[in-house]
């Protein structure tokens, strides 16, 4: 118990003062809004495919019981034979359960139950089950469901970190503000600003990050551009991140080589300077 | 030039609405008080400035500033004059229930303490209400029907040509 307690931020942290030489145990960062339809699901995807991707090995696991997910977003939903219910009431073997993802060698996934409830998961068989997953992946990230409930807890009882997706929207920034104030104190959450449009920033129509950020006043991991590709690359079950081509990927990509402890520049959006007649054309746009 | 024609036509785009919206909301959430509490607490605070002074109440405001995890109360009062005598505390009425359709009649009409309407030194010892200062009911106020009363208070305070606001009074407690 007392290992999950263990913050390991470096990449290769010292090995745990211990009598077996195991490897040190991974990241469990959880993906968590406490608002829906903000992200979290495509953050966990695309944050986990674009650190699989820079070659570290990655496991992202659906706590999303009873509205699997993950599986859909990846394209492997024809793959998933077992979930996490089954490894923890020891139905299936972990390494059955883990679905290798299609695009990415070093990706798996363990998908959730989607006939079972929330409740029938014990946070106790969860940390267990974020332990195990520690010992063998870099990375474990642990898509979080909507709200505030047994799914949430179960879902950042096992992680030792949280990254925080937030739209900028009123109700949104207010749930994170929220999801902020329940998890552990002595952790810090790093924000992900989802679906900005910079155009509208631009107008005055859209809180901007700095609006975002001034509020919640969390470090700053990525902001991710609103753009139709993401839709298209849901639809496929293929991660955007994997797209060199398309700037969602990029900003995804950029989170990933932030997480993996590479020095990037922080994240900005490219706000383009107004021309003259988008100038004048706002004078007569509406709010 | 463009921006001065843009200040007149544009109007402030829906991004401030909602950013002033979230911060509001996210006070009240910090501060578990509805909004409704937070302005009986600014009428409550401004009545109790008007004792002591005569202040610019078109110009006055209670802002909350939101820091780290916590919300700070500032607020900003431009006092007009010093009152020669200090107004007597204003007697706290019974406090009625914001929803109730019928509130209980309050007996005594609350002392005229507005500056502006009634000269300090004229006012007088208000008349103090039955119950004694310290048997005052200390329980969270209920939104009074003060607004009105300090919005016509305000127009009047405008309507004196030549007033500037001297001093700024800058009080800060953590919330």
């Amino acid at each position: 118990m007392e290992a999950i307690e263990t913050e390991i931020t470096a990449p290769v942290p010292e090995a745990p003062v211990g009598e077996q030489p195991v490897a040190p145990l991974g990241r469990a960062i959880v993906i968590t809004s406490g608002k829906g339809g903000v992200g979290k699901t495509t953050t966990t995807a695309n944050v986990g495919a674009a650190l699989a991707a820079l070659g570290k090995r990655v496991v992202l696991v659906d706590a999303d019981v009873g509205l699997r997910n993950l599986d859909i977003v990846l394209g492997l939903e024809a793959r998933v034979k077992y979930h996490v219910l089954d490894v923890i009431e020891n139905k299936a073997e972990l390494d059955d359960a883990l679905v290798r993802d299609k695009n990415v060698d070093s990706l798996y996934l363990l998908a959730a139950a989607q006939t079972r409830e929330k409740e029938d998961v014990s946070t106790e068989a969860m940390i267990g089950l974020i332990e195990q997953l520690r010992a063998r992946f870099e990375f474990v990230l642990i898509d979080c469901p909507a709200g505030i409930e047994t799914g949430f807890r179960n879902a950042i009882a096992g992680a030792g970190h949280a990254i925080v997706v937030c739209t900028p929207e009123v109700s949104a920034v207010r749930d994170a503000d929220r999801v902020v104030g329940l998890l552990p104190h002595d952790w810090k959450p790093e924000l992900v600003v989802n679906r900005l449009r910079p155009a509208l920033v631009r107008k005055g129509k859209m809180l901007s990050v700095e609006d975002v950020d001034a509020i919640l006043r969390l470090p700053l991991l990525g902001v991710i551009p609103d753009e139709p590709g993401i839709i298209i690359a849901t639809n496929k079950g293929r991660p955007i991140a994997l797209d060199e081509h398309s700037p969602v990927g990029a900003a995804y990509r950029q989170i990933a080589s932030r997480l993996a402890g590479n020095d990037v520049p922080p994240p900005t959006v490219k706000v383009a300077e107004p021309g003259f007649f988008s100038k004048f054309g706002s004078l007569f746009g509406g709010r | 030039m463009l921006d001065f024609f843009k200040s007149l036509f544009k109007p402030q785009g829906s991004g401030a609405t909602a950013k002033e919206r979230l911060r509001l909301v996210l006070l009240s959430d910090h501060l578990s008080l509805a909004p409704e509490t937070i302005d009986a607490l600014k009428a409550d605070l401004f009545d109790v400035f008007s004792r002591y002074f005569e202040y610019d109440a078109s110009q006055a405001e209670v802002t909350f500033d939101h820091r780290e995890r916590e919300v700070a109360m500032l607020a900003s009062v431009p006092i007009l004059r010093v009152r020669e005598r200090t107004l007597p505390p204003v007697a706290l009425a019974p406090v009625a229930v914001a929803v109730a359709p019928d509130p209980p009649a309050i007996a005594e009409p609350e002392p005229e303490l507005e500056p502006v309407e009634a000269e300090a030194v004229e006012a007088g010892p208000a008349p103090v209400a039955a119950l004694e200062p310290e048997k005052l009911p200390i329980a969270p106020a209920a939104p009074r029907p003060r607004k009105r009363r300090r919005k016509r208070n305000a127009a009047a305070s405008n309507g004196k040509a030549g007033v500037q606001p001297g001093l700024s009074a800058g009080h800060s407690a953590q919330a």
